[in-house]
């Protein structure tokens, strides 16, 4: 309490200091008498004060405009001084920024009719188009642009001719093509270069800006502004199918890391794993736990919580995958149906254990900083947990593959998933290596858990509803082999994501599901199916 | 004198069931109508509702038993075949409110008048005659599963495969009628009955009649499991069960086999859901839902697969467990049963209750023959073991 307050004066105290030094300069001159105008009372005193203090460049004019816009500004008409009451509450004196304790008796809000409020914003705008901080800028710039008010040429210029950022500099030569495109007095050729500008944005609002511009324009013109339309839509078809394979794409990662887990219980033990979802619930569980300590106790390592859930998740689902495999399913095998019923009850009992834990709610999975937010990539917006997720998957997969390519372990896997009695005589203890086959499908579950944390709701529903599609991946897939299960996540989130648009969410999904039905019936045995002599697999 | 088909190998537990059900199926009623309110054996209408649900799950049980117990398809998509069922009897009722809906329309259901659709999509056609309807109860679910097993079994889809898709199938099926657009209420299903053929459903007599046809439909749906599993088809099901290829190598068309006993099955449970809607009031999308079809098959395997009365014992315990358990203050504790129910008859009962049963007065009465036999040959004083006294 005591050093949250001493934090707060310190930041007054340095705000204060900083808007002291800003305002130095401007200690004497006309600044001052612009200023005293909004004590007045009058529109047309207030009018003239408006617009000197945009000229006058004074790092105090903003927000003493925009203070004015919020009915913040207030004057004393006697010592015609003027205040401004800060969004904290705070009172600054308008001339010098210096904090004053608290508003004269007599001070009054500056008043403001409509005509004003057009003045004021039109300032406001030419103030943020020369305003330091180059976001705000941006900002400005693409709201001239598709204002494409005339009024503000003159700014767009000026600020133009200083801009040294080049992004925002871009900005502000689209702004000035977009007015000039809607001058009725501009040239023929100022049009074509504006029109060469805008096609080069390339975007929904360029297009929008030149499907607007109406019929009577000079023929030269109108043809560029067709052409440029016709060439924005190739682009932007284009991006949308860059947009929707990046859509694809990651639900295909989010898919793959459901199912790579389901992929090696099934592939190499036959086991249907109904609980499987659990699995993953569990994994996302753990995660939450991860946060709650690190909350509550070491809120530092906040950024550090998914490092710390990943090793935790593998190893709280995997241990109790064991657990599962030793106690209920080792007496099963050679049933598969019945294990589907036993894991299906299992699935039920684990879902209520959290929920009578937890409670039925969604619980709060926080982002750390590095995948919160997102970057733009042309015209698509990559959002990063996505991309996380997306590399974290293949680091997955690369690793599982290795593992079972080059490690001891992983080929016992493979020498039982390919012919368990012929395994069992070159002496593997396949139980053993059962049970471990199911920890590590049921870890990776886990794992996943901590990456579906973060884009999805942590609830006891949550494994539920990756089953089928996890189920779906491997049966398309095919059993027994990762990259089956990697071409089959892959292609039904992009298959997905590519008929959302045109069939909408639910209708799309349910197409996917009747063609994984039909596929089916082409190969029962999925896309990669393992080749065996057996007549009955 | 009934025919052969019919009494062939009636053994003792089937013999006890169509007397019980058929007991249950007039005195029920009987004592609903009869007997004053209040008395002691009056049963109130709000159990002969329930039990008639009961009942319904237990044809659906039957169903399920047909081809996982006796033909080892299974069909984890059985549910979306009763709900098919309920939606056709549910469409006909829809179209027996007439104009005593809330907005008074003649012919379009409240919820497409709510949607602002102008006319009747052309498949609620003939719903309004009950004739159609029921037709439509055996047809709908019976043509999809003709369908869907036609592809399947054709292509020999088997096992864990083949129950993953027809799980698929009833999740594409409930995302399907949860949309509005879909033309069949979307989100609330149907409700809201008033009448069928011209009966009020909510009043007594009704109620009490479709218990006792219920019943009825219950007794012939377990004659014809019992016609099909003591046939000569039933023993090749029984071989498909065991050895699928070495019926095949045989020389029997095995996915014609198949494909019989899964439409056939479908048919049934399409009656158990017609049967379950006007009883229950209400039929909507959840009835799809996967976890649903799943638990029917738990009921089969509590009461003993293969069996066909265990079917039935299992649908009414589990349904009657459900109810008394999620009533009562143990709620929160019922999906922990339910889960372990799953767990522990797999591992521990197998054979279900009646199977367990069964191989138990098997094993006495061989006993008690061995011992016969011990001392009959005790008697004719050859080579009898000496018993330590």
């Amino acid at each position: 309490m005591f050093a949250n307050c001493f934090v707060r004066l310190r930041a007054a105290f340095l705000s204060i200091l900083l808007i002291t030094c800003f305002a130095l300069p401007a200690l004497a001159g006309p600044f001052e008498d612009s200023v005293a105008k909004f004590a007045n009372d009058e529109f047309s005193d207030t009018e003239e004060a408006i617009g000197e203090i945009a000229a006058s460049g004074n790092q105090l004019a903003f927000p003493i405009i925009s203070a004015l816009q919020d009915g913040r500004l207030s004057a004393d008409p006697e010592t015609k001084k003027v205040f401004i009451t800060q969004a904290d509450s705070k009172i600054v004196d308008a001339t010098t920024g210096a904090a004053v304790d608290k508003l004269p008796d007599n001070a009054a809000t500056v008043r403001l009719n409509n005509r004003l409020r057009r003045t004021v914003e039109a300032a406001l705008g030419g103030l943020t188009l020369m305003s330091p901080d180059p976001a705000k800028r941006l900002a400005a710039a693409q709201s001239v642009f598709k204002s494409h008010e005339e009024s503000a040429l003159p700014n767009v210029e000026a600020a133009l001719a200083k801009e040294t950022n080049k992004a925002t500099r871009q900005a502000f030569a689209e702004a000035r093509a977009a007015i000039l495109l809607f001058k009725s007095d501009a040239s023929d050729n100022d049009k074509l270069e504006a029109i060469a500008v805008i096609k080069a944005r390339g975007d929904q609002e360029a297009m929008a800006l030149l499907t607007s511009i109406g019929s009577d324009q000079p023929p030269l013109v109108a043809k560029a502004a067709a052409g440029a339309i016709s060439s924005i839509q190739g682009n932007l078809a284009i991006w949308s199918g860059v947009q929707n394979a990046w859509y694809g794409l990651s639900l295909g990662s989010v898919l793959l890391l459901a199912a790579i887990g389901l992929a090696i219980t099934f592939g190499v033990m036959g086991v249907i794993n109904m609980a499987h979802g659990e699995m993953v619930m569990l994994g996302a569980y753990t995660t939450f736990v991860v946060q709650e300590v690190i909350r509550t106790r070491y809120p530092a390592l906040f950024d550090y919580s998914l490092l710390i859930a990943v090793p935790l998740a593998f190893l709280v689902a995997g241990g109790i995958g064991v657990l599962i495999e030793r106690s209920i399913i080792r007496f099963l095998y050679g049933r598969p149906l019945e294990t589907l019923l036993a894991t299906w009850g299992l699935s039920l009992v684990l879902q209520q254990a959290v929920r009578t834990a937890f409670g039925p709610t969604n619980r709060e999975v926080g982002n750390p900083s590095w995948m919160s937010g997102a970057f733009e990539l042309g015209q698509i917006t990559i959002t990063y947990n996505r991309l996380w997720i997306l590399c974290f998957t293949m680091a997955v997969f690369a690793i599982l593959l290795a593992m079972l390519r080059y490690s001891a372990i992983g080929l016992e896997m493979r020498a039982v998933t390919q012919n368990r009695r012929m395994a069992a005589s070159m002496g593997i203890a396949t139980s053993r290596v059962d049970a471990l086959t199911f920890g590590l499908g049921s870890g990776i579950a886990g794992i996943a858990g901590v990456a579906l944390s973060q884009i999805d709701n942590v609830s006891p529903n949550l494994g539920q509803s990756y089953i089928i599609d996890s189920f779906m991946v491997v049966v398309f897939g095919g059993v027994g082999n990762l990259w089956g299960t990697l071409v089959g996540a892959f292609t039904l989130g992009i298959a997905n994501k590519f008929l959302e648009p045109v069939a909408g969410a639910v209708l799309g999904k349910i197409a996917i599901l009747v063609l994984i039905i039909l596929f089916i019936q082409k190969r029962p045995r999925g896309l990669f199916a393992l080749k065996g002599r057996a007549v009955e697999a | 004198m009934t025919p052969h088909i019919l009494t062939r190998s009636l053994d003792r537990a089937a013999t006890t069931f169509i007397l019980v059900v058929a007991a249950l199926g007039v005195l029920i009623p009987l004592s609903n109508l009869l007997l004053p309110q209040g008395s002691l054996f009056q049963v109130p209408t709000y159990l002969v509702a329930l039990w008639g649900k009961y009942v319904c799950y237990a044809i659906l049980a039957l169903s399920i038993d047909l081809i996982w117990g006796y033909c080892g398809i299974l069909s984890l998509g059985h549910g979306a075949f009763f709900a098919l069922g309920g939606y056709a009897m549910g469409m006909y009722l829809m179209r027996q409110i007439g104009s005593r809906g809330v907005y008074g329309n003649p012919i379009l259901p409240d919820f497409m008048v709510f949607l602002n659709w102008d006319k009747l999509p052309w498949y609620w056609y003939g719903f309004d005659h009950f004739a159609f309807a029921a037709l439509m109860v055996f047809l709908v679910p019976g043509l999809l599963a003709f369908c869907f097993g036609w592809l399947a079994f054709r292509s020999r889809v088997t096992g864990v495969y083949l129950s993953i898709i027809t799980q698929a199938m009833t999740y594409a099926l409930l995302l399907a009628f949860f949309r509005n657009d879909f033309g069949f209420g979307g989100n609330n299903g149907l409700t809201d009955f008033k009448d069928i053929l011209g009966f009020n459903v909510q009043a007594e007599g009704t109620r009490a009649a479709l218990f006792f046809l219920s019943c009825v439909a219950l007794l012939i749906a377990f004659f014809i499991c019992r016609a099909i599993v003591t046939s000569k088809l039933g023993k090749v099901l029984i071989a498909v069960r065991d050895a699928e290829s070495r019926t095949r190598f045989l020389g029997y068309r095995v996915e014609s086999y198949k494909l019989f006993v899964f439409t056939l099955s479908a048919c049934m449970a399409g009656v158990a859901g017609a049967l379950y809607v006007p009883q229950v009031g209400i039929i909507n999308p959840s009835e799809f839902a996967p976890g649903n079809s799943i638990e029917a098959v738990i009921w089969v395997a509590v009461g003993g697969r293969g069996t066909l009365v265990g079917a039935a014992l299992g649908a009414v315990v589990v349904n009657y467990a459900k109810t008394f358990f999620t009533s009562g203050p143990l709620a929160p504790y019922w999906l922990f049963m339910l889960g372990a129910l799953f767990i522990l008859v797999t591992l521990l009962l197998p054979k279900g209750i009646v199977g367990t049963y069964n191989s138990w007065r098997e094993t006495r009465r061989s006993a008690a023959a061995a011992a016969d036999e011990a001392s009959a040959a005790r008697e004719d004083g050859v080579a009898a073991p000496k018993m330590a006294e």
